[in-house]
């Protein structure tokens, strides 16, 4: 704020006519113009899901090249139903981490959350919309009790969700009983991790929902130029739109392969049925903090808590509600959990799922310190975290390595976020 | 000539014990910069956030358009349309400009935020200014220079068809091309028929872009004169001392004279008869206090940031 950076040449006379909006430009200098902002925005600090991105690609080569058994369909339908707990928890964490702040205990508030499950399911025998119901509300509370601590209170999140994460922990031990193992026999809900879309099922919600990206693209773009403001250069829209396209396509397709090893036996294949639940609540998640009011209000706080404030934004609602958000994607994920190991162990949600979780998301680009960060990145850094656990596990690797390896690219992960906002706060002055 | 669009008479406010503003009036006009200027503690911040409504006077009469209003939280004078640009500048980095314009405020066509209009409105509002700064308004406020960071502030300020608009030491913390900008819309604002109130610390600014200075010395209102009856020598006086040659407050008043205890005057009880002398444009002579006790200010030089 206190740098001179002269302008002069901007100042003088009066204004024949305004920077702003500016005569229609040519598509080339518009595309020109656009790549310039945008290497400019990267090198400023704000990378997104980028150096994610590419990590990914890189690891994929790297595990691919040197165990082959990495780039078979089957391990890419793994590597989703894998991925599918901790991303759902990073999702939720991102909203917590747009304010700044952390929640801890997500991890097990899943655990809690699929306690609940399964004790409603199978000794109880609730029918399932109602345990379901019990699973989700479950998350809620939680959510509201911690965020209430934090937001009105006045704790500090650090210290709340870590007593959260002992108590939970603790929660789940004395709902599943020390040693113990509660089965899961639901055949709908063993299905969401275990079973697949048919593939012909798998093509037609491919269509919608590429078809839904484009028209969503279009009419926004729309709605812009019909009003005369800066729009993205058609081309670019078109190459990310056909990029999206093309690579949800290209991995229906792998899904829809065979994949048992005996089809005489039983036939594996389509898209897990995990993939569309994830990619609704991403659809949701970008919805909510991109294109709604509360969403934005998320980010000011984040940003600025005075100013949010000063706005006439209410803060501490706004604080309150992440948590509770946070808790219940958790919820969520403890049913996928559940689903994938058959039942709910003392154990459920703990070892490293909270740590993978923080990792994917900011591993994905958000950032620590609040403010930046999209729905999106959980499931880029998702990918990363589940590539890494299940590359170095192909390749013969204890857990010890894998936690150090996987605990490296965290670190990394946050430095990148560090230095970026360093980069940002230099640039941006 | 000109009716102030807001007025203030005889107003009073404390904290706790501290006699912070003394039975002060204070005017903006339309379509002109009103400077208002003091020492530190001379009570500026406390009238600007008496005026915003933050604090509410203790007593005293608030006048807008012509008529008394109650204005005792921000509400009320967002309300009225007067809005102020602190300081701080109460921007959020992370948010590109319009985004930061509209903040709190934002425009929805049904659930969904409705960028396009806001982007729009942003757009013709900063034209309006004659913004030619700013190159983008999908900038986030992060890269942007502190000028341009101030002109948003003031761009957000006037979105909502305000008529006063209250100027927090705009240009504290910019270089001379950046101070120029600021001012240079400082009097477009003006010009375009706002009221503008002003608070600088800075003499040369207060010169250049001011129509009439109002000078606080120790919360009482030293004086309101018009720019062109003024000069620096004497702004600076009435600032220091309170009063500069026929102007300011009378000797008794600046603390000179050794009544102790200082009690707050009932200001309400106060017809406005007397302090209404006080017209713009008129030199003033020494404020002549209406009947009762004459009262020092508090010899301890009463901080603004007294906490409320």
């Amino acid at each position: 704020m206190t740098s001179v950076t002269p302008e002069a040449p901007q100042l003088d006379g009066p204004a024949e006519k305004p920077a702003v909006g500016g005569p229609r430009r040519s598509p080339a200098d518009e595309l020109k113009g656009h790549l310039q902002a945008y290497t400019a925005r990267v090198r400023g600090g704000d990378m997104g899901s980028l150096p994610a991105a590419l990590g990914l690609v890189v690891l994929c080569a790297v595990f691919g090249t040197l165990r082959p058994a990495f780039l078979t369909a089957g391990n890419f339908a793994n590597l989703f139903t894998q991925g599918a707990v901790i991303t759902t928890i990073a999702m939720g964490l991102i909203f917590v981490l747009l304010l700044g702040e952390i929640d801890l205990s997500a991890g097990f508030a899943s655990g809690v959350a699929g306690a609940v499950l399964a004790v409603t399911l199978t000794k109880h025998g609730w029918p399932l919309p109602v345990a379901l119901a019990a699973t989700i509300v479950t998350g809620v509370v939680i959510g509201l009790v911690l965020g209430t601590l934090v937001a009105r209170v006045g704790i500090p999140s650090f210290v709340v969700t870590l007593g959260g994460f002992l108590a939970f922990q603790g929660v789940v031990l004395i709902i599943i009983g020390q040693g113990g193992n509660i089965p899961i026999t639901n055949e709908t809900v063993l299905a969401i991790q275990n079973n697949n879309l048919s593939p012909a099922l798998g093509w037609v919600l491919f269509a919608l929902v590429a078809a839904g990206y484009a028209a969503t693209r279009v009419l926004v773009a729309r709605s812009r130029r019909r009003k005369g403001l800066d729009t993205e250069p058609l081309v670019v829209s078109a190459v990310k739109v056909a990029g999206v396209v093309a690579i949800t396509a290209a991995a229906v397709a792998v899904l829809n392969e065979e994949r048992s090893r005996n089809v005489m036996v039983v036939s594996l294949k389509g898209v897990p049925i995990v993939v569309p639940v994830i990619v609704v609540l991403l659809a949701l998640g970008t919805f909510v903090l991109g294109y709604t009011r509360y969403g934005l209000h998320i980010y000011a706080v984040g940003g600025n808590a005075e100013a949010a404030r000063r706005a006439g934004i209410k803060v501490a609602r706004i604080r309150t509600s992440v948590f509770v958000i946070c808790s219940t994607m958790a919820a969520v994920a403890g049913i996928f959990a559940a689903s994938r190991a058959n039942s709910v162990d003392p154990n459920a949600g703990g070892s490293n799922t909270l740590l993978y979780a923080v990792g994917a998301a900011v591993i994905g680009g958000t950032s620590l310190f609040g403010g930046r960060g999209r729905i999106v990145d959980a499931v880029v850094g998702g990918a990363v975290v589940a590539v890494i656990d299940n590359g170095m596990g192909l390749l013969g690797y204890s857990s010890g390595v894998k936690f150090v390896v996987t605990g490296l690219v965290l670190v990394v992960a946050a430095g990148v976020d560090a230095l970026s906002r360093r980069r940002a706060a230099a640039s941006g002055a | 000539m000109t009716e102030p669009i807001l007025s203030l008479r005889q107003v009073n406010k404390s904290f706790g014990p501290a006699h912070v503003l003394k039975d002060v009036d204070f005017n903006a006009y339309p379509g002109e910069v009103m400077a208002l200027v003091g020492d530190n503690g001379a009570g500026k911040s406390t009238l600007t956030k008496c005026i915003g409504g933050i604090h509410p006077i203790d007593s005293g009469s608030y006048e807008f358009d012509g008529r008394p209003v109650r204005v005792h939280e921000p509400r009320d004078a967002s309300a009225l349309g007067i809005e102020i640009v602190y300081q701080d500048l109460a921007l959020c980095d992370n948010l590109d400009i319009v985004q930061n314009m509209f903040l709190g405020r934002e425009e929805r066509s049904g659930m969904v935020l409705d960028r396009a209009s806001m982007e729009e409105r942003a757009l013709q509002t900063l034209a309006g200014l004659s913004v030619r700064t700013v190159t983008s308004v999908r900038q986030r406020v992060a890269s942007l220079s502190g000028g341009q960071r101030q002109t948003v502030a003031i761009a957000r300020a006037v979105l909502w068809n305000s008529k006063v608009v209250i100027l927090d030491e705009p240009t504290a913390a910019l270089g001379v091309a950046q101070t120029k900008q600021v001012l240079d819309l400082v009097r477009r604002l003006a010009d375009a028929g706002l009221a503008v109130i002003l608070i600088s610390h800075n003499m040369n600014d207060v010169l250049s872009v001011a129509d009439r200075i109002s000078a606080l010395y120790l919360g009482r209102m030293a004086a309101e004169v018009r720019r062109a009856d003024i000069d620096h020598t004497r702004i600076v006086e009435l600032i220091t001392t309170g009063r500069s040659g026929d102007l300011g407050l009378a000797p008794e008043q600046t603390g000179e004279t050794g009544d102790p205890d200082a009690t707050p005057a009932a200001g309400g009880s106060d017809p406005a008869g007397e302090a209404d002398a006080i017209r713009p444009g008129d030199a003033i002579g020494p404020v002549v206090e209406p009947a009762g006790p004459a009262e020092t200010p508090t010899a301890t030089d009463t901080d603004d940031e007294v906490p409320a």
